[in-house]
């Protein structure tokens, strides 16, 4: 197939995009709403339960008035899964997610949050330097194109953790960081939120795989056994901890845990967790290779 | 116990606070962030607003330029407490400002000037931006516009709220008390089931 390298599908895929990142801000997915309806429902302590009464009421005024859910419209992070037989090159889809974030942000209008590390001067636009950020996978012979647009707050942001333990800290180790890192995050994250959790590899493939695992919906359950029954034992602890909704205590801390796991080095344990708020604002687009696109919020 | 209250006040009506109680705010909110207090505290640029007898609110929001210093508020949300507690005293001593509206609690050591000085923490909940703009009448004011979104704001607000006082002049926080729970649960119950 030849590679279009310069025009339509790559407005199609800038198109898509700038859909995609105000899209998630205004519409959360019906996974999310179930598990924060079923919290809201579940929830016994008083204040507790009050936030969560509060959180879907917000959800639905951000319905009826065609708002954002959440005032921090994040850093745009990208999830793209490629076919190998996709008529456009890796290089202009990058090329179509940035831009397609600059457009939306000026169109929108949205706030921008990018800023230079060093000089704290704002970019304007949600683009900068690295920004967005692309996680991609490859698909062998397959000529689609998915796109996920998580934007992503920095109140959960910042409750980011890794550490390197040693084969000889064992599972309990891994599961203890896990605990110990959501309750020293108490409220800040905007609990009850997905909690990833990246197991193995290297120091930045834990925090990357950290990433993914906040990308999946609530109900998701990683294929893999054991590292099933691991997010099903880590979301029972964690809710044991009363840390609650908001950090003011109560039994609904997380509404999920996802582990994404890679090998590692015999001598390598890492352990990376990345909190992804109760706003978990994520969706998604498949665009095929004749440029049709079909938008998919559960995805 | 609820309390409906407008802002500015004084220091006796926030003494009257305690931890778990829920507000409801009317009249004017002045909204800050990291860059406003750093320009403030680290800085030392005199507000170009009187932040006396205020309720403050951690927010960048996002707006719509009208005209010149005019915005319509968009949509308007609290942001992280945690990360500017070091500028409590000031803000409370210096300042006299008696109320801090934020998400996620501010230090625990935010807690001595609080009491000392009269000032309380209001917990909004983060992330229910959607309601919270329609709880703002209007951007009255805006100063500092080169550190947009990061400006000074003053709102006008109607029954602003639910919100709950996380920590009050008495000493206590909502949040220490559930970290100290949430370790002991950990120390008692769970780590011996890893």
């Amino acid at each position: 197939m030849a590679i279009d390298t310069t025009t339509d599908l790559q407005q199609t895929v800038e198109d898509a995009a700038a859909h995609l990142y105000v899209w998630s801000l205004k519409d959360i997915p019906q996974d999310l709403r179930d598990a924060l309806r079923n919290a809201m429902e579940t929830e016994t302590h008083k204040v507790g339960k009050r936030i969560l009464e509060t959180i879907n009421t917000n959800v639905s005024v951000a319905d009826e008035r065609q708002n954002l859910v959440c005032q921090d419209t994040g850093l745009a992070v990208y999830y793209v899964r490629l076919g190998e037989l996709f008529p456009l090159h890796p290089a202009r889809i990058e090329q179509a997610l940035r831009e397609g974030t600059r457009r939306a942000t000026l169109e929108h209008p949205l706030r921008s949050n990018t800023v230079h590390t060093l000089t704290r001067v704002p970019t304007g636009d949600n683009t900068g330097h690295k920004i967005p950020h692309i996680h991609w996978e490859f698909v062998p012979d397959w000529d689609g194109l998915d796109v996920k647009c998580i934007p992503k707050g920095s109140g959960s942001e910042n409750m980011s953790f890794l550490k390197m333990l040693v084969p000889a800290d064992g599972v309990s180790a891994i599961k203890r960081f896990v605990l110990d890192s959501i309750v020293g995050a108490g409220g800040k994250p905007c609990p009850p939120g997905i909690v990833g959790v990246g197991i193995g590899g290297s120091a930045d493939l834990a925090m990357h795989l950290a990433k993914e695992a906040i990308a999946r919906p609530v109900d998701d359950v990683n294929p893999d056994p054991d590292v099933a029954a691991l997010e099903r034992e880590l979301f029972e602890l964690l809710n044991e901890t009363g840390i609650g909704p908001m950090g003011l205590g109560g039994d609904t801390t997380v509404l999920s845990v996802h582990v994404e796991q890679a090998h590692t080095h015999i001598t390598l344990n890492p352990v990376a967790v990345n909190y992804q708020c109760w706003a978990a604002r994520r969706a998604s687009a498949h665009i095929f290779s004749d440029g049709t696109v079909d938008y998919d919020r559960e995805a | 116990m609820h309390h409906e209250i407008t802002f500015p006040t004084d220091e006796a009506a926030v003494r009257e606070f305690r931890a778990g109680d829920t507000v409801t705010v009317q009249g004017h909110i002045i909204g800050i962030r990291d860059a406003t207090q750093i320009r403030i505290f680290d800085k030392g640029v005199e507000p170009p607003m009187s932040l006396r007898g205020a309720a403050l609110l951690h927010t960048a929001p996002n707006v719509r330029k009208l005209g010149e210093g005019r915005y319509e508020p968009m949509c308007i949300g609290t942001t992280t407490s945690a990360r500017m507690s070091r500028f409590t005293e000031g803000l409370v001593r210096d300042h006299r400002a008696r109320a801090i509206i934020g998400k996620g609690g501010l230090l625990p050591e935010a807690l001595v000037p609080l009491r000392e000085h009269g000032g309380v923490y209001l917990a909004i909940v983060g992330g229910a931006a959607a309601l919270e703009t329609t709880q703002i009448e209007e951007i009255e004011q805006v100063e500092w516009e080169d550190l947009m979104p990061e400006c000074l704001w003053k709102f006008r607000v109607k029954d602003f709220g639910p919100l709950i006082v996380g920590m009050d002049t008495h000493g206590e926080s909502l949040y220490e008390n559930v970290q100290v729970e949430a370790r002991k649960r950990l120390e008692e119950t769970i780590y011996s089931r890893l």
